[in-house]
């Protein structure tokens, strides 16, 4: 299963690497949230895979009943999970401004910050 | 049901209020923002709020600074939690004093923005943003926790995209779309390399892996080791891995890019100081991954001295430079380039932010941003140009000035190495050499250039042909008082270093031999 | 989006969705639930109000800007952190009190305190950032 996991955690972020290399923001939008669901499942991966019940103590227990899965992944990628939200939400609103400012969603069209015909140097001294 | 015999994971003794130094600075620059983004619109000076605010940060870190100096690092674990399970947070002599420079900092930027910005900038949440970008950098430098660490870097960043696009530009919004995309790439890179960290070691806690990783396997241990080197050089914008910062620095107004060339990159480094202590398990830091780094740095010193591209050309005015050389002590493996490159961090967040600062009041005066454009300003105003020329000769590390104090270090180390006959330390020598070469002539040249020609390129006429404005009472006093300040603590602690030098190699020396970092957290009694 | 059929049964919408992401950010501590998903439902409700009746009337009908309301947020989630200096415990450490109400028992806490900041920061945050998307369709 493990090994399985590996191989699906490689083809999210293969698939998310080519998506961000591609010259529309939508699709570099794409490519960072499949980006980031890949290394989720990686770290839930390298938090072990059992077969053990979900980490929630019963009503009236100080401690679980029995095994349980390892939390603390869980919890990372919670974390993480909410963090890569805040952030996509943040680039869809600025993708969609800067659609509406540039009116570019290609980034070879976006040269306002690193313009093409940079003014020469001064020459004196 | 069979109870599982555990002992208790929790702390039992009290927690002294004297402790508390070390969560005070982020929970107030956290209650700070929080407090200024609920008042956006009904309070009417939210400068004095947030500059009270960071005040009181520096207070708490300047008592941080002062516990640390005398007891060695500090570490505090949250909700009584044994440390490897709760998260800590440690601070030592290093992530202390960079917190409390990345304070003074935002001090000084708090009071050079009331000088630039106008009454309709009001409520558009700079003040709120700005203590959150600090409460972010300050838990970036004391946090003991390698996923702590990422939220504190994602806090920065949410806080930088906010000040990126303050005002909203076209320009902004290009700039922002590139920095956006960059950075979140980096963080999701250091996320990945903490997912395969905690598969390897099954921590995150900073000193547990310290005391783990030199039973780990070496070769996972370095894959993981390039992974971060990559995303924290991505994150530090080092040579090959800069792409964000010439795409977006110049884009947003210059106070906030001065806050990021004196924080954001800084930031990175220290992780790389830090994550580099953590995983090379031992000292000699020439082990694991970070041996790859290594080899890039040779490459990294010349360009950082280049910066160069962005200086001498000089369409814009400085770019982020320096990191090169810090990299290069973090390759050295020894206690003096250690010690050479937090030297570096600590000098560049002041100086780096000094220039930039100096840069926006050049532009407000000149009204220009390209330096052919410039000229005459000498005259105009005398104090501008003497600063403009000392923060130059001190970011090239010419002798009176701080910068010089760090690349001594560094030199001293790398010869050191290379007398032991070890050639690619000779090689980081000579380029350290030529960093600081190109940098003098990039600096005088640009001096020469905005101050020293009495016009405008082209310009035939000896007279004076720029149209320079004239800054408001206000705007001379703010915004030039806040640099002047900034810069006499630059200079001030370049004449007397011997303080920083003390801090340094104290801090080089736990890096190096992280026992009293280890028994800060608690973790020598704690694991058997 | 604008039809009549949706603009009649918003309001029951967003009221009923409004009552249960305060069942589920309450329900959070021992079960499934917690303020991030409670302030994500609230979040979506709102939006759900502003594509009804207009992101105008929608943030009219919030009052306080969605962001201050992510302040008050954050505000809190500190404080319920600091709340432990007095016990002499670290940063963060849980508080409880349990209020006797007759055959209950109500617990309270300082997680509690937290799990709501993480609620209004989830629901100021989203609801800006929604009502920034649809105010920009309309336009």
């Amino acid at each position: 299963m493990d090994y399985a996991l590996a191989v699906l955690v490689g083809l999210f972020i293969a698939l998310g690497v080519y998506l961000l290399l591609s010259r529309s923001i939508i699709r570099m939008l794409l490519g960072v949230t499949i980006f980031g669901n890949g290394v989720n499942l990686l770290i839930f991966t390298a938090g072990r895979l059992t077969r053990e019940v979900a980490p929630i103590v019963p009503t009236g227990l100080d401690q679980p009943a029995g095994p349980i899965a390892n939390p603390l992944p869980q919890a990372l990628i919670l974390t993480a999970i909410v963090i890569g939200f805040a952030m996509f939400s943040f680039l869809l609103v600025l993708a969609y401004r800067a659609y509406q400012e540039l009116d570019a969603d290609d980034t070879d069209t976006m040269r306002l910050a690193e313009p093409e015909d940079t003014p020469r140097p001064p020459l004196s001294y | 049901m069979d109870h599982l015999a555990l002992p208790t994971a929790m702390i039992e003794t009290p927690t002294a209020l004297a402790d508390w130094v070390i969560v005070l600075p982020l929970v107030l620059a956290l209650l700070g923002a929080a407090l200024l983004l609920m008042l956006r619109q009904i309070r009417r000076m939210p400068a004095l709020l947030a500059g009270l605010v960071v005040i009181a940060i520096i207070a708490c870190e300047v008592a941080l600074l002062q516990r640390i100096a005398v007891e060695g690092p500090l570490s505090m674990t949250m909700g009584k939690w044994l440390p490897p399970f709760g998260i800590s947070f440690t601070a030592d002599i290093f992530g202390a004093a960079f917190a409390l420079a990345a304070a003074f900092v935002t001090l000084i930027v708090i009071i050079y923005a009331e000088g630039e910005r106008g009454a309709d900038e009001r409520g558009d949440g700079f003040h709120a943003l700005v203590l959150l970008l600090l409460a972010g950098v300050t838990g970036a430098f004391l946090t003991g926790d390698l996923f702590n660490l990422y939220v504190w870097f994602e806090v920065m960043l949410i806080a930088s995209f906010g000040l990126i696009v303050t005002g909203g530009r076209p320009l902004q919004l290009d700039g922002a779309v590139k920095y956006g995309f960059l950075n979140f790439l980096a963080t999701t890179l250091f996320l990945l390399s903490l997912g395969l960290i905690y598969g390897l070691l099954g921590t995150l806690n900073m000193a547990d892996i310290i005391g783990k990783a030199s039973t780990a396997n070496p070769a996972a241990l370095t894959g993981i080791a390039a992974l971060l080197l990559l995303a924290f050089g991505m994150k530090a914008a080092a040579f090959p891995l800069n792409a964000r910062l010439p795409a977006s620095y110049h884009t947003p107004p210059t106070v906030i890019s001065a806050l990021f060339a004196g924080l954001l990159t800084k930031v990175g480094v220290y992780a790389l100081l830090r994550a580099g202590a953590a995983l090379a398990g031992e000292p000699g830091y020439s082990g694991t991954g970070f041996a790859i780094g290594r080899h890039r740095d040779v490459a990294d010193c010349p360009a950082g001295g280049d910066c160069g591209d962005q200086f001498a050309p000089g369409h814009r005015l400085p770019g982020d430079r320096g990191i090169g050389a810090v990299l290069a002590g973090i390759a050295l493996p020894s206690e003096g380039g250690v010690a050479g490159a937090a030297l570096y961090v600590f000098h560049a967040i002041l100086t780096m932010t000094a220039l930039y600062l100096v840069a926006g009041l050049i532009e407000r005066r000149t009204g220009q941003r390209d330096t052919v454009q410039m000229g005459g300003l000498y005259a105009a105003s005398t104090p501008l140009s003497v600063l403009f020329l000392v923060l130059v000769l001190a970011t090239a590390g010419v002798p009176p000035f701080l910068g010089f104090w760090p690349k001594l270090l560094l030199l001293d180390a790398g010869v050191q190495q290379a007398m032991a006959g070890d050639w690619a330390d000779g090689a980081l020598v000579v380029a350290l050499l030529a960093n600081a070469v190109l940098t003098l002539i990039a600096g005088s040249r640009l001096w020469a250039h905005v101050f020293w020609r009495s016009g405008v390129e082209g310009a035939v006429s000896e007279h004076e042909t720029v149209t320079l404005r004239t800054p408001g009472v206000r705007e001379q006093w703010l915004g030039l008082g806040a640099s002047v300040v900034l810069t006499a603590l630059i200079v001030l602690a370049g004449l007397w270093p011997n303080l920083l030098f003390e801090g340094a190699r104290a801090g080089a020396a736990d890096l190096v031999d992280p026992a009293r970092y280890i028994a800060a957290f608690g973790l020598a009694e704690a694991t058997p | 989006m604008n039809t009549v059929i949706f603009r009649t049964i918003a309001p029951l919408i967003v009221a009923i969705m409004l009552m249960f992401s305060v069942y589920v950010c309450l329900r959070g501590h021992n079960e499934p639930g917690g303020g991030f998903i409670g302030g994500l439902i609230a979040a979506s409700a709102l939006a759900i109000w502003g594509m009804a009746t207009g992101v105008e009337t929608a943030r009219k009908a919030l009052r306080v800007d969605p962001l201050a309301l992510a302040g008050a947020g954050v505000f809190a989630a500190a404080l319920s952190g600091l709340a432990s200096v007095f016990t002499g415990s670290p940063f963060m450490t849980s508080i409880w009190l349990y209020l006797d109400l007759g055959e209950t028992s109500v617990p309270l806490s300082t997680p509690m305190i937290f799990d709501i900041g993480v609620y209004f920061v989830v629901l100021g945050t989203i609801t800006s950032i929604a009502l920034a998307l649809q105010s920009g369709e309309e336009s």
